[in-house]
């Protein structure tokens, strides 16, 4: 065996890393900044966050460009293939989590100003949570952290605990005075919407394991 | 004939000297039945060496000399009660350069069978070869043309045609496709598939990309630092190209080292 060949096809997968991070960081700023929009009923940044999903679309559309134009140009194979195929999936599950933090903006603009019908303690734990669970999980894309991407999806477990003491709290509220279904229920699909991010978290893990091992594998998230 | 075995071919601890120079050491190697095997590797991993002793194709080069074995349909083709010429006509060969006999189309496909004491209609078995090898339509108004006019890709096939007219289990591909253009490629390409449903094919390829493409299994070869062949690894085209078990075969296959 020879020479380190192919330098610049490598340089074009880690740039196709890097946006990957960059796509994921913006995800992640757009999820914090809605609940924290919630908290404080920001409409302002509630439309922000709308307009600024189609940034965060562009980027996805941009890293799928690329990965089909190194598909096409660069022939990957083996390792190579199998990175730029979990970059696919990977920015896609990005996206979607992108239109979660763009629901809530949603959500926030139909709550408008008036005064929340509970103090928020556990959604803004969940985003914690599942923020978390996302900034590690992009860690462990860029090092390529098998053991990560096994042991971060196990949080999950904390994200659904929260949810389901949202959902119950909120149910309970509703039984007790129906008047308030709807302020409940905004509520209720922000809390989902955060429930599902941590969701695709795993995803994106199942993804990190493929491209180190190449096996196909899913969590039990049961 | 063939197609009850898995394998149509075994190797075991084969090696290649040529003189004091051992060219490629220990290759155990069992290529399945009515597939087709890629073997790739970077120059002088000892492929072709490989791929000539399945047919005994080195014994015509003085100072060779090959141990282990090689067995087809449970006999060592190099036993010494076997006829090299028999095992030549079971195990066919088709070569990088198209090499045509300077004489008519229909002499190529037919010379072959009439020295191996064809006694059947013998029309009728040139028109099937050539069918065969996807050539017949280019080629049945001029069948007493010289093969020489033809293009190069009609070369190989007719050389393919003169290959499977004797009837062999195996064919064997020395980059069949690399002096051809990349249509006249992927018709011999095709033409390859089309024919593992009857025959066994090992190819020797630099084209990853068209290992990749046509095989079923790929065995890669590497050189260690005395020049000496190994196989490496043999598994599955699919396999190798999206998830290999070495990382040599890795760096290879993904263009790392060469």
């Amino acid at each position: 065996m020879g020479q380190l060949l192919r330098t610049s096809f490598a340089r074009e997968l880690e740039t196709l890393q890097t946006d990957t991070l960059m796509l994921g960081s913006m995800v992640i700023q757009a999820l914090k900044e809605s609940v924290d929009a919630l908290r404080r009923r920001d409409m302002d940044v509630a439309r922000h966050l709308i307009k600024e999903d189609e940034i965060i679309n562009r980027k996805r559309f941009e890293i799928e460009a690329d990965c089909l134009r190194l598909i096409a140009t660069q022939q990957p194979m083996a390792g190579d293939l199998r990175l730029i195929a979990a970059v696919l999936e990977i920015s896609t599950e990005l996206e979607r989590i992108g239109d979660y933090a763009k629901g809530i903006g949603r959500i926030i603009l139909l709550i408008g100003t008036e005064v929340l019908i509970k103090p928020l303690v556990d959604i803004p734990k969940m985003c914690d949570i599942a923020t978390e669970m996302l900034q590690q999980s992009l860690d462990a894309f860029l090092h390529q952290d098998l053991e990560a991407a096994r042991t971060i999806p196990l949080r999950d477990d904390e994200v659904d605990d929260l949810y389901n003491r949202v959902h119950r709290d909120l149910i309970e509220m509703i039984l007790e005075d129906t008047s308030l279904i709807d302020r409940c229920n905004y509520l209720l699909w922000a809390a989902h919407n955060l429930e599902r991010a941590a969701d695709r978290v795993s995803n994106i893990c199942e993804r990190i394991i493929f491209t180190v091992t190449g096996e196909f594998f899913e969590f039990d998230m049961n | 004939m063939n197609g009850t075995g898995r394998y149509a071919i075994e190797s075991g601890s084969m090696s290649v000297f040529y003189g004091s120079f051992c060219a490629v050491r220990d290759v155990d190697m069992r290529v399945p039945t009515n597939k087709i095997t890629a073997i790739i590797g970077p120059s002088g991993c000892g492929k072709s060496t490989v791929l000539r002793c399945f047919n005994r194709m080195n014994d015509l080069i003085t100072n060779v000399r090959i141990e282990g074995e090689v067995l087809f349909q449970g006999q060592n083709i190099y036993d010494d009660s076997v006829d090299p010429v028999e095992v030549r006509r079971r195990i066919g060969m088709v070569f990088q350069k198209a090499n045509p006999f300077p004489k008519t189309i229909y002499e190529n496909v037919a010379w072959g069978t009439r020295i191996n004491g064809f006694r059947g209609d013998m029309d009728e078995m040139v028109e099937k070869a050539l069918r065969s090898a996807a050539l017949w339509d280019e080629v049945k108004d001029k069948l007493q043309q010289s093969a020489l006019g033809l293009s190069g890709g009609q070369q190989q096939r007719l050389c393919i045609a003169r290959a499977i007219a004797v009837e062999p289990e195996i064919i064997l591909m020395d980059e069949p496709a690399s002096a051809l253009d990349p249509i006249a490629t992927l018709r011999i390409e095709d033409l390859m598939k089309e024919l593992s449903e009857k025959y066994t094919i090992i190819v020797v390829t630099h084209n990853m990309q068209q290992a990749a493409r046509i095989s079923d299994f790929t065995a890669f070869f590497s050189v260690d630092e005395n020049r000496t062949g190994n196989l490496i690894e043999f598994d599955e085209t699919e396999k190798i190209f999206t998830n290999p078990s070495q990382k040599s075969t890795e760096d290879y296959i993904t263009g790392r080292f060469g």
